[in-house]
C-alpha cells in the first residue's frame, strides 16, 4: 500500500452552509436597522452597536481564554448578540450600562451554560431584560427622532392610549421614539425577507407570531387602524423576526415552531393588554424560551412509516 | 401545508454533480484477475462450486445459493481458478472468494443460452438462476422479491439515481431502453402485476422522454418524473412520492402494495432472458475531484478497485485521499483498494486529499436544519441528546430505528457534525438494548 486512504462515515458531501455563515446572514440581515437607527437617531446608534458588539467579542474571548476553552468568536454569534443588544437599547443609552448588559448576556446566560447552542434563553433577550429592570431610567428614556440625545423625552406609540391617531406611515418608516431598532418596521421587514430569502430561519415563528397579535388587536379594539398600529409599535416585529427566531431557543418542528409564535402572541398581548408594562415582547420572549424543551417533546414529527399502536382500552372493548 | 406540519422533508439539495452523464460506458481491460465474492447479496452466502485449478469460462456458476434468500454467483471471465479462500468483506464478516486468473480469451460458457420461460414458475426459477439482485446497492435476490404474500398491486421501477455523481443508471436508460422495457413486460406478464410506474427524478429530461416514447403505446407502464431532491432514491421515498403510500415501520414494500425494482436490475433482467447471460458484469461510474477521466466503465463482477483506478487515473499532482464505493452520500469509505467489486458496486468516487479532510466538528447550534431534511421526519438533534444519555425509553419515543442512514443529516448540518453516524450508533445502541429486554 503506497497510499494512505482516509476513512469515515459515509456522507461524504456536505453542504456549503456553516455556523458562521448562518451568523454571517443574520448580520446583514440586521444592517438595515443599523443603518435605519442611524438614520432615525442619529449617530450615537452607530456608536452604541459598535460598543456593544466589541464588548460581546471581548467578553467571549476573555471568559474562554481564562477558562482555556477553544476561541469560538469565528462563528460571529457574538457578533450578532452584540447588535440585537445594541438595537435593543435606546440610543442615549450609557456606555457603561449597555457593557453590563453584554456582560449577562455573553458571560451569564451564553457561556456559564456552556457557550453557542446550550444557552437555555436568548442571551441578548436576558441583557435587555437585566438592562430593563436594572436601568429603568436609561431603558426608558425614549429620544425623539431629529432631538439632540437627552433632551427631549417622550413615550414609545405603545404608551399612547388611542393608537388611532397615531401615523400608520410614521410607524413603518420608523419616525417614533422607541429603543434603536425595534421603530423602523421597513428596516426589520428587508431583513426578514432576506433571511426567509436564504433560508436561513422559517418564516413560521415570526408570521405566526405577528399574524396572531394582530389577530387579537382586532378582537379586542375591532378597529384595523389599531389593530395595524398595534403590530407596528414596540418590539413585536423585531422581537419576531431576530428574537424569537433564535435557533437555539426556538421549537425544531413547523408544528412547534408555530404553537411558539402563537404562545408568544398569546402572552405578548396579554401583557400588553392586562399587564402593568406598556412592552410584553420580551418577557413573553424569556417566559416562552423556558417553554421549548416541552414544546419540542409536544409536536414531534410523525416519521414515516409510523403506525399509532392501538390504544389498550380499544382493545378491551373489542373484547 | 398538512403534510408538512406532519413531517418537514424537505429533501436535501445534493449538487447535482452528474459530470458523466453523457458518458457512454466503455468496457474497461481486462484484469489479470478477479476475485468473486461469495456473498453480494442480502441473505446466505453462496457455497463455491469450484477449486483451484479448475477451468471456467464467462458464465459459468461458480456458487450456489446458499438458501432461499441467496443468490448464484457466476464467474465474469475466463480462465483458471488460482484459489478458493476465505476473504474478510467490508462489513467486517468472512466469506469465500474465488480468484480467478483471466486467460484473455473471454470464452463464454457453452451453457449460457436465452432460459425457456413459459409460465410463472419457470419465469421465477430463471430469474434465481441468473443471480439477479437488487442492483441499486441493497442486494436482494430478484426472485424472492419476486413471490411476496402480500397482494402487489404495482411494479415500481427507482430510476431517480439521486446520488451525487453517480450517472450508471442514466446510461443504463439512455442505452438499453429495450432491455428495460422487456424486462417490465416480462415481470408484470409473469407475476400478474397490472401496472408499472418508472420513477425519474427531473434532472434527466433525457431518460424522461426517451422512456416517455418507448412506452407511450403502453396504458400499463407510466414514467413518472420526480422533483431532484436527495431521498427520492430511498425505497421507502420513491414508493411514498409515486404512488402516495407508506411503507409500515419494519414492513417491506410489498406490505404498501409495490415491489421496487432498480433500473439496472430490470434492465439486467430483461438482457438475460434475451441472452442468457447471467449477472456478470456492471457499469460503474468513477468521479471524484482527484479522478482524471471521469467516466463511466463497464467492469466485470470482481475487479479490484486498483485496477478500475489504474484505467481512470488520478489527476496528476493531486494526492488521493478517499475512494468511496457506491454514492458519496450512503457509500461506504474504501480502506483498501484490492477489495472487489460486486454486483452492487454502482461506483467509485475518488476524493483528493484536501477534499477528504474532515470538516472541522462544532457545536451544535439547535437549528433544527436535521429535523426538517430528515426524509423519514425524524429528530437526529433530539436523538443525539438521548444517545449521549444512552436512554432507551427517550431513543424509542423519537424512533431512533427509523434511520436508514440517508445521510441528509450530516449533509445539511452548518455545524459539520457528524449526524448520520451518530444516528446509526443510536439506533445500534437502541437495538441492542431492545434485544436485551431493555425497558421498553
Amino acid at each position: 500500500m503506497d497510499t494512505k486512504l482516509i476513512v469515515s462515515a459515509s456522507p461524504h458531501v456536505r453542504s456549503e452552509e456553516t455556523t458562521a455563515g448562518l451568523m454571517a446572514n443574520v448580520i446583514v440581515a440586521l444592517c438595515p436597522c443599523v443603518v435605519a437607527s442611524a438614520i432615525i437617531f442619529g449617530m450615537r446608534a452607530l456608536l452604541v452597536t459598535a460598543v456593544s458588539v466589541a464588548a460581546c467579542v471581548v467578553f467571549e474571548w476573555l471568559y474562554c481564554k481564562l477558562l482555556k476553552k477553544p476561541n469560538p468568536i469565528s462563528d460571529l454569534s457574538a457578533v450578532v448578540t452584540g447588535i440585537i443588544l445594541a438595537m435593543n437599547v435606546p440610543v442615549g443609552m450609557p456606555l457603561g450600562q449597555l457593557i453590563i448588559g453584554d456582560l449577562v448576556a455573553i458571560v451569564i446566560v451564553k457561556q456559564l451554560f456552556g457557550g453557542i447552542g446550550m444557552n437555555f434563553a436568548n442571551p441578548a433577550l436576558v441583557g435587555r431584560i437585566v438592562l430593563f429592570v436594572s436601568f429603568a431610567g436609561s431603558m426608558n428614556k425614549w429620544v425623539f427622532p431629529d432631538a439632540a440625545v437627552d433632551q427631549l423625552s417622550s413615550a414609545t406609540p405603545l404608551a399612547v392610549a388611542d393608537k388611532s391617531k397615531l401615523s400608520l406611515l410614521d410607524l413603518f418608516m420608523g419616525i417614533h421614539g422607541g429603543v434603536l431598532g425595534e421603530t423602523c418596521a421597513l428596516a426589520i421587514v428587508l431583513g426578514l425577507i432576506y433571511l426567509v430569502a436564504t433560508k436561513t430561519i422559517s418564516i413560521a415563528i415570526p408570521a405566526s407570531y405577528v399574524g396572531s397579535m394582530f389577530i387579537f388587536y382586532l378582537i379586542a379594539t375591532k378597529d384595523l387602524h389599531a389593530a395595524l398600529a398595534g403590530i407596528l409599535s414596540g418590539g413585536l416585529l423585531f422581537g419576531a423576526v431576530f428574537m424569537a427566531t433564535d435557533y437555539v431557543t426556538s421549537p425544531f418542528t413547523l408544528k412547534g415552531k408555530l404553537v411558539y409564535g402563537v404562545c408568544l402572541g398569546i402572552v405578548t398581548f396579554a401583557i400588553r393588554f392586562w399587564g402593568s408594562y406598556a412592552e410584553g415582547v420580551s418577557f413573553a420572549l424569556l417566559f416562552m424560551n423556558l417553554w421549548v424543551p416541552y414544546i419540542n417533546d409536544l409536536t414531534r414529527q410523525t416519521p414515516y412509516g409510523y403506525i399509532k399502536p392501538a390504544k389498550k382500552a380499544k382493545e378491551g372493548a373489542d373484547k | 401545508m398538512l403534510n408538512k406540519l406532519k413531517r418537514a422533508a424537505l429533501g436535501a439539495h445534493t449538487p447535482h454533480d452528474k459530470a458523466t452523464a453523457a458518458s457512454k460506458p466503455v468496457p474497461m481491460p481486462l484484469p489479470a484477475q478477479v476475485r468473486i465474492l461469495m456473498s453480494q447479496h442480502i441473505g446466505a452466502p453462496a457455497k463455491a462450486l469450484v477449486k483451484k485449478g479448475d477451468e471456467v469460462f464467462v458464465g459459468t456458476k461458480i456458487g450456489e445459493a446458499g438458501g432461499f434468500v441467496s443468490a448464484n454467483i457466476h464467474s465474469s471471465v475466463s480462465g483458471t481458478v488460482a484459489a478458493v479462500e476465505p476473504f474478510r468483506l467490508s462489513n467486517g464478516r468472512m466469506c469465500d472468494s474465488v480468484v480467478i486468473k483471466t486467460d484473455g480469451k473471454q470464452t463464454v460458457d457453452p451453457a449460457v443460452k436465452a432460459p425457456e420461460v413459459t409460465d410463472k414458475a419457470s419465469f421465477l426459477a430463471a430469474v434465481r438462476e441468473c443471480g439477479l439482485v437488487g442492483l441499486g446497492g441493497a442486494g436482494f435476490p430478484t426472485d424472492v422479491k419476486l413471490q411476496p404474500k402480500q397482494t402487489v398491486d404495482t411494479l415500481l421501477i427507482n430510476a431517480s439515481e439521486c446520488e451525487v455523481w453517480l450517472t450508471s443508471d442514466t446510461q443504463e436508460m439512455l442505452n438499453c431502453s429495450d432491455d428495460i422495457i422487456r424486462g417490465i413486460k416480462a415481470v408484470l406478464e409473469y407475476t400478474g402485476i397490472p401496472k408499472c410506474v418508472i420513477g425519474i427524478e427531473n434532472n434527466k429530461p433525457e431518460c424522461i422522454d426517451l422512456l416517455c416514447k418507448k412506452t407511450s403505446g403502453d396504458a400499463a407502464i407510466e414514467v413518472k418524473p420526480l422533483p431532484s431532491v436527495y431521498g427520492t432514491g430511498a425505497e421507502l421515498i420513491l414508493i411514498e412520492k409515486c404512488l402516495g403510500r407508506e411503507v409500515p415501520h419494519g414492513g417491506l414494500p410489498a406490505d404498501a402494495g409495490a415491489i421496487v425494482m432498480n433500473v439496472t436490475s430490470v434492465s439486467t433482467l430483461g438482457k438475460y432472458l434475451a441472452t442468457g447471460m447471467p449477472v456478470v458484469e456492471r457499469t460503474i461510474t468513477v468521479d471524484g475531484d482527484a479522478c482524471e477521466k471521469p467516466q463511466n466503465v463497464v467492469v466485470p463482477v470482481g475487479t479490484s478497485y486498483q485496477d478500475i483506478i489504474d484505467f481512470a487515473g488520478v489527476k496528476g499532482g493531486v494526492q488521493l485521499g478517499k475512494v468511496v464505493a457506491g454514492g458519496a452520500m450512503m457509500g461506504p469509505a474504501v480502506k483498501d483498494l484490492s477489495y472487489p467489486t460486486t454486483k452492487t458496486t454502482s461506483g467509485l468516487i475518488l476524493l483528493s486529499e484536501a477534499a477528504a479532510q474532515p470538516a472541522v466538528v462544532n457545536p451544535c447550534i439547535r437549528c433544527g436544519r436535521c429535523v426538517e431534511y430528515c426524509p423519514m421526519g425524524l429528530e437526529p438533534v433530539e436523538v443525539a441528546n438521548a444517545y449521549a444519555a444512552r436512554d432507551v425509553q427517550e431513543l424509542g419515543k423519537l424512533h431512533a430505528d427509523y434511520c436508514f442512514n440517508c445521510g441528509s443529516c450530516s449533509f445539511v448540518c452548518p455545524a459539520k457534525r457528524p449526524v448520520t453516524q451518530t444516528m446509526s450508533l443510536a439506533k445500534a445502541f437502541y437495538l441492542g438494548e431492545i434485544k436485551k429486554g431493555g425497558n421498553k
